[in-house]
C-alpha cells in the first residue's frame, strides 16, 4: 500500500495532476464563474477532443513512434460520419459514431501497415498520410460543408447535453481513456508496447509480434481520432474541410506534457489525458483572465519545455538507480552463486520502467 | 496580344467600329450606348482595347485557400463570368491561407503562362514582389476580397462592399437584436493580425461611440478562424464578462461557432450573436432563435466582377478607369478599388433563398 502511494507521488502524473489543481484554483480565486455549472460544462467539452485523440496517441507514442495525421483523420471521419447520418430522415448518432470509428481504424491500418511492414520512420509516413486523408477529405467533400440543419438533433444534441453535469463528449474521452488505461497496464499485449518502445531489436528478439503490435497502437490511435471526429461534428453541429488541421501537434504536446515519453517506453493514458485537461484549461483560464493571445502560447510553449526536462531528469535519475542496484546485484550474486538471474524483470513496475533498465 | 484569337465580346460598349475591326468572329450585340459610364481617357485609346474583353483568355483564381465555402461561391461566381467571357478559369490555391503558402501557385500561374489573376491576398504584403514579378511577365493582376498593401502590384480590387458599410451593419443589427435597453457588446473576430477585420472593428467601435450610447463594448477576442478556438473564446468571454448582451463575430468561423456555443449553452435567447456569416451554416441558428439576423455580401459577385475586371486588363484595356460587369458599369475609386454593394441582411425569413 505504501509503495503504491509512494510509486504514485514519484510518477509523471502528480505534478501534472497538482498543475492542473493549481491552475484551476488560481482561475477560480480571480473568477469565480470559471468553474461554475456552464463554466465547467464548457470546460470539459473543450477538453474532449484532445483528450480523445491523446489517449490513442499515447499508444503509438510508448512505442517510439508517433501518429502525426489523427488532425486528417479527424476530418475525414467527421465528414464521412456526417454524410451517413445527415438528411431528412436523419441516421441515429450509434451510426455516426460507428462510421466515425471504422474510419479511423481503416487509416489507422494504413499508417500501422507502412510503418510495421515496409519499416518506414513514423513521422515521415504518418505526415505523408496527413495529406493523404485530407486530401482524400478534399476530394469527397469538393469543398462543401454539413450544416447544422442537415444534421439529426440527435448528434447536434449531443454536442451539448451531458450527464450528471459532465458532457457527453468527456463521457466518451472517459470512457476510451479507462478502456485504453487498463488495457495497457494489466493485458500482455499491452505491456509488449512498452518493451517494443524501450529495445525494439530486443523486443523482437523476445518473440514480441512488433508488426502485429504495431498495427494495433495504429488503429487505436486512428479509432480514437475517428471517435473524436463524431465529438467534432457534434460539438460545432457540422464539419467542412478544415476539420481537424493543425490538431496533431496540440495531441503530441499533450501526452509529452503528461508524461509520456516522445522516446517511447514510458507514459499512461491517465498521464496523457491530464497532460489535455492541463494544456486546454491553461489556455481557457488565460482566455477568461483575459491574458493576451501571445502570452497564452508562450505560456503553453513552456510547459512542454518544462515537461521534458521533468521526464529528462526523472530519466537521468532511473538509470542511476538501476546502475546502483545492478551493481549491488552483481555483489549479492557474487556471494551467493546461485541466484536467481534477473529477477526484477518479472515485475511490471512503473509503466514500462523497469523494461528499459532491463533491456539497457 | 493574339491577334488570331481577338474575337470582341463587347461588354463596355465603345461603338460599333470596334465590332468592324476585330474581324466577323465578333458574337456579341454591342450594347446602342451604355458609354455614357465610358471614362474620357477610355475614349481615346483605340477601339479593340478600350475595355473590350477578348475570348479564350486563361484566368486563374486564388483564393486564401482552397475548400472554403465562401471562396467555393465566389468561385462560382467568376466560373459565371468566364462562361460569360469565353475565358478558361481555373481556381487554384493552398490549403492554409498564408502568404507564404500562395507564392508557389503565383509561380505557378507565371510558369503555365495564364493571361490573368484573381487573387484574394492571404497577406497584405509577402505576395507583393510575386504578383509584380507575374505583372512584368504578361499577367494580369486583379485582387478580390483582400487586397495587397502595394497596389501597384495590381491592377484593381474588387471589394465586397466598403468597410463603412460592413462596421455600420453590423452594429445596427446588434442593436435591433438587442433591443433599446442596450448592454454590453463583444467582438470575436478572426486572427487579431487580419487586416479586413480590424478595419471593420475600427469602424464598429467608432459607430458605437457616435450613434450607440447604449451599447458598450468590453471587450475584443481573437478566435483565428478555428472552430473550436472561436468556440472556447465565446464561453471565455461570458466568463470575463457575465452582464454580456452581445457579441458581434465578422468572420464566418467565428460567428457559426459563437452561435453554435450559445444555442447550446444557458445564455441562449439572453446573449445575441450577430456578424458576417454563411447563410447555409447560419440557417440552423436563426431558426432556433438564437440568432435574430446575419448578414454577408454575396462573395459570388466578387468573383464575377474579379474576372472581368480581369479580363478587361488582360485585353489590353484598362479596369482603373471603370469597367463593365454583366449588364451593370462599375465605377473604380482613385486608390482602383470597385465596389460591389452593400451587404445583405440574413433573417428566419429569408434565410432559405440564399445557397451560399
Amino acid at each position: 500500500m505504501n509503495g503504491g502511494l509512494r510509486r504514485v507521488l514519484a510518477g509523471r502524473e502528480a505534478p501534472v495532476a497538482g498543475a492542473l489543481l493549481v491552475v484551476l484554483a488560481v482561475t477560480t480565486a480571480v473568477n469565480p464563474r470559471f468553474l461554475s455549472d456552464q463554466g465547467r460544462f464548457d470546460l470539459l467539452v473543450a477538453i474532449a477532443i484532445t483528450g480523445l485523440m491523446a489517449v490513442g496517441q499515447t499508444f503509438v507514442l510508448v512505442m517510439r513512434h508517433v501518429d502525426l495525421s489523427v488532425g486528417s483523420v479527424l476530418g475525414l471521419s467527421a465528414f464521412m460520419a456526417g454524410s451517413a447520418v445527415r438528411g431528412d430522415t436523419g441516421g441515429p448518432l450509434v451510426l455516426a459514431l460507428l462510421v466515425g470509428v471504422v474510419v479511423g481504424v481503416l487509416a489507422g491500418l494504413v499508417n500501422g501497415a507502412l510503418v510495421a511492414f515496409l519499416r518506414l520512420p513514423a513521422l515521415v509516413v504518418t505526415l505523408g498520410t496527413l495529406y493523404v486523408f485530407q486530401g482524400v477529405q478534399a476530394l469527397l467533400t469538393g469543398g462543401t460543408r454539413i450544416n447544422a440543419d442537415q444534421l439529426p438533433s440527435s448528434v447536434v444534441g449531443f454536442g451539448v447535453t451531458g450527464f450528471l453535469g459532465v458532457p457527453w463528449l468527456m463521457w466518451v474521452c472517459l470512457l476510451a481513456a479507462a478502456l485504453g488505461g487498463v488495457f495497457l497496464r494489466t493485458r500482455r499485449s499491452g505491456r509488449d508496447l512498452y518493451a517494443v518502445g524501450s529495445n525494439p531489436p530486443a523486443a523482437e528478439l523476445v518473440g514480441i509480434p512488433v508488426a502485429r503490435r504495431t498495427l494495433l497502437a495504429y488503429m487505436v490511435s486512428g479509432a480514437c481520432a475517428g471517435g473524436a471526429g463524431v465529438l467534432f461534428l457534434a460539438r460545432f453541429g457540422g464539419v467542412d474541410s478544415n476539420a481537424g488541421i493543425g490538431y496533431e501537434l496540440p495531441v503530441v504536446a499533450a501526452c509529452v506534457v503528461g508524461g509520456v515519453n516522445i522516446f517511447g517506453g514510458s507514459g499512461t493514458v491517465l498521464g496523457a489525458l491530464l497532460g489535455a485537461m492541463l494544456l486546454k484549461t491553461m489556455g481557457v483560464s488565460l482566455s477568461a483572465l483575459s491574458v493576451p493571445e501571445f502570452w497564452q502560447q508562450a505560456i503553453n510553449g513552456l510547459l512542454l519545455l518544462v515537461a521534458i526536462t521533468a521526464d529528462r531528469v526523472v530519466l537521468l535519475r532511473r538509470e542511476r538507480a538501476a546502475r546502483v542496484e545492478a551493481a549491488r546485484h552483481r555483489r549479492e550474486q557474487a556471494d551467493a552463486e546461485p541466484a536467481p538471474p534477473a529477477a526484477g524483470a518479472e515485475s511490471p513496475g512503473h509503466e514500462g520502467a523497469t523494461t528499459t533498465e532491463v533491456v539497457r | 496580344m493574339r491577334p488570331t484569337r481577338l474575337r470582341l465580346v463587347a461588354f463596355l460598349a465603345v461603338a460599333a467600329a470596334s465590332l468592324a475591326a476585330c474581324g466577323g468572329g465578333s458574337s456579341a450585340g454591342a450594347g446602342s450606348s451604355s458609354s455614357a459610364a465610358a471614362p474620357s481617357e477610355s475614349a481615346s485609346t483605340p477601339a479593340a482595347t478600350a475595355g473590350a474583353v477578348k475570348e479564350g483568355l486563361k484566368i486563374a483564381i486564388l483564393p486564401k485557400a482552397i475548400n472554403i465555402p465562401y471562396f467555393d461561391a465566389a468561385y462560382a461566381g467568376a466560373q459565371k463570368a468566364c462562361a460569360e467571357i469565353k475565358a478558361e478559369c481555373e481556381q487554384i490555391g493552398p490549403t492554409q491561407a498564408t502568404g507564404a503558402a500562395q507564392l508557389q501557385f503565383i509561380n505557378t500561374v507565371i510558369q503555365k503562362k495564364y493571361d490573368a489573376l484573381v487573387i484574394s491576398a492571404a497577406d497584405a504584403n509577402s505576395v507583393v514582389p510575386a504578383l509584380k514579378k507575374a505583372q512584368d511577365a504578361g499577367v494580369a493582376v486583379v485582387t478580390y476580397d483582400a487586397d495587397v498593401a502595394d497596389t501597384s502590384a495590381r491592377s484593381v480590387m474588387v471589394k465586397p462592399t466598403t468597410p463603412d458599410l460592413i462596421g455600420k451593419s453590423q452594429v445596427d443589427w446588434i442593436s435591433k437584436a438587442i433591443g433599446s435597453g442596450g448592454g454590453e457588446i463583444a467582438i470575436l473576430s478572426a486572427a487579431a493580425t487580419a487586416e479586413n477585420q480590424n478595419a471593420w472593428i475600427k469602424i464598429m467601435e467608432a459607430e458605437l461611440a457616435a450613434n450607440h450610447p447604449e451599447l458598450k463594448l468590453v471587450d475584443t477576442v481573437y478566435g483565428d478562424d478555428d472552430a473550436a478556438k472561436s468556440a472556447e473564446k465565446a464561453a471565455a468571454l461570458m466568463q470575463s464578462h457575465p452582464n454580456l448582451k452581445g457579441i458581434i463575430s465578422p468572420t464566418t468561423v467565428g460567428v457559426a461557432a459563437a452561435a453554435k456555443y450559445i444555442s447550446g449553452s444557458k445564455y441562449k435567447g439572453t446573449v445575441q450573436v450577430t456578424g458576417l456569416g454563411l447563410p447555409s451554416e447560419m440557417k440552423a441558428y436563426v431558426k432556433d432563435g438564437t440568432v435574430k439576423s446575419f448578414g454577408l455580401w454575396d462573395p459570388g459577385m466578387l468573383g464575377y466582377l474579379g474576372v472581368y475586371a480581369a479580363g478587361v486588363k488582360a485585353s489590353g484595356g484598362d479596369p482603373k478607369a471603370g469597367f463593365k460587369a454583366g449588364d451593370k458599369d462599375y465605377t473604380v475609386d482613385g486608390d482602383g478599388v470597385a465596389i460591389v454593394g452593400p451587404p445583405q441582411e440574413f433573417t428566419a425569413e429569408n434565410v432559405d433563398q440564399f445557397t451560399f
